[in-house]
Parts: structure tokens; C-alpha cells; sequence
């Protein structure tokens, strides 16, 4: 065997251990029916996705699946709205020797527990929390006007975690780009923001993909942020996941969910990746 | 390097090669992965169609003399204890002083592990190894009632006690810990503590007293009411407010609670799994579905506006509770630890610290003497009162899966919309 195939087998032994067989395992799962008693049986249930997903659902996973769709782009539109300046300053204006006391700001938060991090944005968000009251002080909001438990608070909270997952990618292209480009742009008399749009921002668009990638799979299945930042109505597809398999223990439906929720995720990445993102999907690394 | 290098064979034939040759592309490695993946996992597939069943590998207990099954065991001098964090006393350095007294009086060393946080996550990390009938690495979990633990006795994962061993649990339980409805004659379980599920309100913000689950509807209280997102606790509840006992309860009462529950749906802010406490004192709720020792804690702690109630219709009580494993290692020595924690100078060291109720009703005097803590021993909320237990209800036990999914559909609609 020449030497190329043989370091492709550790490789493929990591796709095979840690992603196939899951990936098969769970496809395997969610055609079966039973109950945890009966014990589940592989019957290939194809129907089970017509029946959560199909208009006669009993419990509305389509509505769930759009919501956390929605509010993940929402949250990954904002870390990159918020994480690109962050990034750019860090690449371009910060001074040589901050650049890694900011970059380590920037992943500091990460060091905290994810349960602590989101728990703590409640206590911000609350109702006698700082920012209410500061608010209510300056008479831009009513006594009975919430944070916690709406929207607005979960994709605040999906976004501020996932806030260093797009600036580090970001960064991390934008400080190779050559500058001698800058300089091209310059003289070919692009003005600063011509240039920034035709220049910086074209080729960092790698470095927003990957941003992407790792926001929003992150969020759109995330079970967290709308459990404890959420209220009646922020019900998203990881809590029903989680529940299915947890607490009402349906495999099966935890499976099929699972599959839909990665199919959809799949779909929309490679849409992204075709028509806007990149050019070539394997240029990421 | 230059030609010359490798002309005079300097370079590593191997690495010439690999810089000639074509190389095997990102594209079609990962092609490769594929279709080694591909055979690898239609033989997992194979080997993984199916997920038995309980009722097919569970032993059921009846089935076994456990007269025999206890003669067989002995005391082995260690104990593997599982049990949720902080539920136990522990001075500053993380000593506990009950643990200590139990290996001084029995010469059993004690592992004990702060790993239970949830039963749905346990249950789901045990029942494998119960499955396969494997050592799950504890000989005594703290699970609290529910349907988890309901499955564990129905799927005979739990051995049963023997009561002639545990003298001082005999002795010294309340009665109401004695015969839980989940377990009946506690023949596979015994309490560690226990707690009421009624309601909290922040009496500064609602101007006086709330006394019943009807107050949740006033409208003054319109969009400041929080309640648990656990099914059994809301479902719990609403059965009270409508008058039925949860363990009396009928499917036709179910749909009842839940249209109740959809008449309070509109003053309901959030349905909280935790924090609830934190959204009380800053007043994003008034008022809140509560668990005891939470408010017992939080009063302690210097907000005596936060006030514990239990509903003229009823509050209900859960368990954790100690069980042994049936294919745990050390079974005996598991005995002895519950037997021991219901000697009431031992019980009143735990009630005193961990403030939620204690099964040892005797405890009380210990705390009040010899410990000298007149604010847990007098508490109701460690130690009932009379008119309060009189108003305490066990939760609906659930008679299979089937019963089990029947309350999850007609309840869950509530907190997932």
C-alpha cells in the first residue's frame, strides 16, 4: 500500500468510528417503532417523518424546526453584523503587541461553563437586572417590559455565545489577506470603503463561511439558550429532541428529528455554499 | 534542496516519490472514506436493528427468593455511592461528617460521587449496563419518584431491602415515608430526603397573602406568574387546583387539569426549569410554582419577603431515594449506609445541613439540643407540621409506558407551543 493510502486510514478510521456509524445508527433508529418496554424494531418506518413533520402532526415539530431555523439565522446574522469589526480591528488597527491580550478577551468567555454563561445573561436580562433598570430610569421602557422570555432574549443569548466562533475564523483570514492588496486597490483609486467592499470583504468571505458553519449549525440546534432564556412561545428543535429522547424516550422520534434537523441544516449550508458563500467548499481549510 | 541532492540520493526515496507522484486528492480520500465507511456501516447496521426491550431482559423481582439473594451477599468494606451535589453535610474542606462517622462505625470505606443531576440523564446512562445486567459502578443511587423510577422497580433493576437488616429505618421513618404510593411497603426504596412541590410569592409585590391555586387567576396577577416546565409538576398542580388527588387521577381529569392550565395560560410568564428564584426576588414573577427547600434556603439567606405555601387545595410531596442496584458489587454494605443515615443523630447532621425534609421525624429534637439550629428544627419546611401533611398528595404513578405517554400527550402541549 503506497503511503498516501495508509495515512488516509486513520483518517477514514475517524469518519467510520465517530461519524458513519452514528450517522447509520441514527438513520437505522428512526425507521424503527416500539416502545421501551416492547423494546424498537427495525420495521422501516419511513412514515414516521410524514407523521412528525406531515399537516396532521400531533405535536407541531415543523413549527419548532422553522423557529429554530429563524432564530439561528437571526443570531448569525448578528455575530457577524457585531463579530466582523471585532475581527477587523483586531486584524488591522489593533497594535501588535494587544492583538493577543484582545484575542484572549475575546475567547475568555469560553472559559466559563456554557450553562453558567447562559444563566448569567438571565440575570442580566431580568427584570430588576441592570439593563431593565437602566432602561427604565431613562424611561425607554414601561414597568411591565420583558427581556427574559421573549425572542429577543434567546437569539440574544444564541448570539452572544456563539459570538468568538465567528470572530476567530474571521480574523484568522483577514490577517493572511497580502496587504500589498490594500495598496493595489489604493492606487487603482478604490476609496477606503470601495476598496473595503471590493477588496477585504471578497476576500474574507472564506473566513464568513467557516463563521457561519459554526454559529449556525450551533444554534439552530441548540436546547439551552431557549430553556433558560426562553418562555412560552421560544420552544425550538433541540429542546424537543432532548425531550423526545430524555424524558418521553422516544427513540425513534428523537432519531427522525435528528435526521431532519441535520438534513435541513445540510441543505441550507450547501445552497449557501453554492450560490453566495465560496467557491469551492474544500478551499475552507 | 536542489536536483543535484537528489540525484546524489540524499533525499528519502519515499518522500521523492510522494513529491512526484500524483498525490491521492482531498476529494477522492475522502471518497475512499466512503466507500470503507459504507461496508463498515451496513455491518454495524446489521449488528444494531433493534433495541430491546425491558420487558424481555429485565428480571423481574418477583421472580427471585430474596431471602436467598441476601444470604448469598456480604459486607465487602467498600460502598459506591451516587447521590446529587450537595445533598449531603459537608464542612469547608468537602469532609462530611456522617460519612466519616459511617466508616468509623461499620469499617466501610465510602466513594462518594456528587453525579446525579438529573434522573432522566441518569436513568439513560444506567439503563444500558441494567439492560445487559452489567455493574452500573454504584451499589446506592439517589433517584427521585417518577416514571424513570417506576421503570427501574417495574424492570426489576432495583433489589429488593431487607428489612430485617435495616433495623433503625423500621424504627425511625415517618410514616408517610414508610409507604410512598410509587413504592409500595418501600420494599425497593427508602427516602434520602424529600420536599414539597406548592407555591412562592414575593409578598412585596403582591400585597398580601396568597393562600390557593384560584389566586393564579386573578387578574392583578396578569403576566407575573411563573410555573416548573416538568409535566408532572404543572400536570400536578392543575389536578389540585381542580380538586382531584394526582394519584386517584383518570385520564378524563387530565384533560380537565389541562384545561385549567389553559385558562392560566395568559397570566403565565415563563415555565422555569430553574432560576425561578432569582426571577421572584428581582420581581419578573410575583408569584411561582416552588419547591420547598428552594424558599427554606432563600429565606435563610436573608429574604424572608419570599414566602412558602401550601395551596388550601393541596401541595404535593416528592422523594429521592435511596436504591440499590441489583447488579451492584456491594449490596450489603449499600444496607447498611441506609440503615445507618435513619439513625436520627445521623439524619438530623444531614436535615441540618442539606434543609430539605427529613424521613427521621426524630431528628427534630437532635437539631433543636444537641446541634443547637432552632431555625431548621422548627421549620415546616424540614419538619411538617400535621395540618401540612394532611394537605400533602404523592404524585400519579404511572402504570406503564403506555399510561406514561398517554399524561406526556395530553400534558406537553402546554409548554411546547
Amino acid at each position: 500500500m503506497s503511503v498516501p493510502y495508509a495515512l488516509a486510514l486513520l483518517g477514514a478510521a475517524w469518519m467510520i468510528v465517530l461519524f458513519l456509524i452514528p450517522l447509520i445508527s441514527q438513520l437505522s433508529v428512526s425507521l424503527m417503532t416500539g416502545d421501551p418496554e416492547t423494546g424498537f424494531n427495525l420495521t422501516w418506518n419511513f412514515g414516521i417523518y410524514a407523521e412528525l413533520f406531515g399537516p396532521g402532526a400531533a405535536v407541531p415539530y415543523a413549527l419548532f424546526l422553522g423557529r429554530a431555523l429563524l432564530f439561528g439565522s437571526i443570531a448569525t446574522i448578528i455575530t457577524i453584523l457585531v463579530g466582523y469589526p471585532v475581527a477587523y480591528f483586531l486584524a488591522f488597527r489593533a497594535p501588535q503587541r494587544w492583538k493577543t491580550p484582545l484575542l484572549s478577551l475575546v475567547v475568555m468567555s469560553l472559559l466559563v461553563s456554557f450553562i453558567i454563561r447562559t444563566y448569567m445573561w438571565g440575570f442580566i436580562l431580568g427584570g430588576h437586572g441592570p439593563i431593565l433598570t437602566w432602561l427604565r430610569e431613562l424611561h425607554l421602557a414601561g414597568p411591565d417590559f420583558h427581556i427574559l422570555g421573549t425572542a429577543g432574549a434567546v437569539i440574544g443569548g444564541l448570539a452572544y455565545n456563539s459570538f468568538p466562533y465567528m470572530v476567530l475564523p474571521i480574523y484568522a483570514v483577514l490577517e493572511r489577506i497580502d496587504r500589498s492588496m490594500f495598496e493595489a486597490s489604493a492606487d487603482l483609486y478604490a476609496s477606503p470603503r470601495v476598496g473595503f467592499f471590493r477588496t477585504t470583504l471578497p476576500l474574507s468571505r472564506a473566513g464568513i463561511f467557516s463563521g457561519i458553519l459554526l454559529v449556525f449549525i450551533d444554534s439552530v440546534g441548540d436546547p439551552v439558550n431557549s430553556q433558560l432564556l426562553g418562555g412560552k412561545t421560544t420552544y425550538m428543535i433541540g429542546q424537543a429532541i432532548q425531550d423526545a429522547y430524555l424524558s418521553q424516550q422516544q427513540y425513534n422520534v428523537a432519531a427522525a428529528l435528528s435526521t431532519v434537523l441535520m438534513l435541513a441544516l445540510g441543505v441550507i449550508l450547501l445552497a449557501y455554499a453554492r450560490f453566495i458563500g465560496t467557491d469551492n467548499i474544500e478551499d475552507l481549510a | 534542496m536542489s536536483d543535484s541532492d537528489i540525484a546524489r540520493g540524499h533525499i528519502d526515496p519515499g518522500l521523492f516519490r510522494g513529491l512526484t507522484q500524483a498525490r491521492l486528492s482531498r476529494r477522492g480520500a475522502l471518497r475512499g472514506i466512503g466507500a470503507l465507511g459504507g461496508a463498515a456501516a451496513v455491518s454495524a447496521l446489521l449488528a444494531a436493528c433493534s433495541i430491546p426491550g425491558t420487558n424481555q431482559t429485565g428480571t423481574a423481582d418477583t421472580r427471585i427468593n430474596w431471602t436467598q439473594w441476601w444470604a448469598k451477599q456480604s459486607k465487602q468494606g467498600t460502598l459506591n455511592f451516587a447521590n446529587w451535589p450537595l445533598y449531603i453535610d459537608q464542612d469547608d474542606n468537602g469532609n462530611s461528617e456522617s460519612l466519616k462517622r459511617f466508616t468509623a462505625a461499620t469499617g466501610i470505606k465510602v466513594n462518594y460521587k456528587e453525579v446525579i443531576e438529573d434522573v432522566q440523564t441518569f436513568y439513560a446512562k444506567v439503563a444500558p449496563q441494567l439492560r445487559a445486567g452489567e455493574s452500573t459502578g454504584y451499589d446506592l443511587v439517589v433517584l427521585t419518584n417518577g416514571w424513570q423510577f417506576t421503570e427501574m422497580i417495574d424492570n426489576g433493576w432495583l433489589a429488593q431491602l431487607d428489612h430485617s437488616q435495616l433495623p433503625n429505618f423500621v424504627a425511625n421513618a415517618g410514616r408517610e415515608t414508610l409507604f410512598p404510593a410509587f413504592d409500595p411497603g418501600s420494599l425497593h426504596s427508602a427516602v434520602w430526603q424529600s420536599g414539597f412541590t406548592g407555591l412562592a410569592y414575593n409578598e412585596e409585590l403582591t400585597g398580601g397573602p396568597i393562600t390557593s391555586f384560584e389566586d393564579l387567576l386573578d387578574p392583578r396577577f396578569k403576566g407575573k406568574i411563573g410555573m416548573l416546565d416538568d409535566n408532572i409538576e404543572y400536570g400536578s398542580a392543575a389536578l389540585l387546583a381542580i380538586g382531584v388527588e394526582p394519584t386517584k387521577s383518570t385520564p378524563a381529569d387530565w384533560k380537565k387539569a389541562v384545561s385549567w392550565l389553559e385558562k392560566l395560560q395568559p397570566s403565565v410568564t415563563k415555565y422555569y426549569d430553574q432560576g425561578y428564584t432569582d426571577a421572584l426576588q428581582n420581581g419578573d414573577i410575583w408569584i411561582c410554582q416552588a419547591y420547598s427547600g428552594d424558599i427554606f434556603q432563600l429565606n435563610a439567606g436573608g429574604h424572608p419577603e419570599i414566602k412558602y405555601v401550601t395551596p388550601k387545595e393541596g401541595q404535593v410531596v416528592w422523594h429521592d431515594n435511596m436504591a440499590i442496584p441489583i447488579t451492584a458489587e456491594h449490596p450489603v454494605d449499600a444496607l447498611k449506609m441506609i440503615d445507618f443515615v435513619y439513625r436520627p443523630e445521623i439524619a438530623a447532621l444531614i436535615a441540618d445541613y442539606v434543609n430539605y425534609v427529613s424521613p427521621v421525624p426524630a431528628a427534630k429534637d437532635v437539631i433543636l439540643n444537641d446541634l443547637g439550629d432552632p431555625d431548621v428544627a422548627n421549620s415546616p419546611l424540614v419538619f411538617p407540621t400535621p395540618e401540612m401533611l394532611a394537605k400533602t398528595y404523592d404524585y400519579y404513578v404511572f402504570k406503564d409506558y403506555a399510561d406514561f405517554t398517554n399524561w406526556n400527550d395530553i400534558f406537553n402541549p402546554i409548554v411546547q407551543s
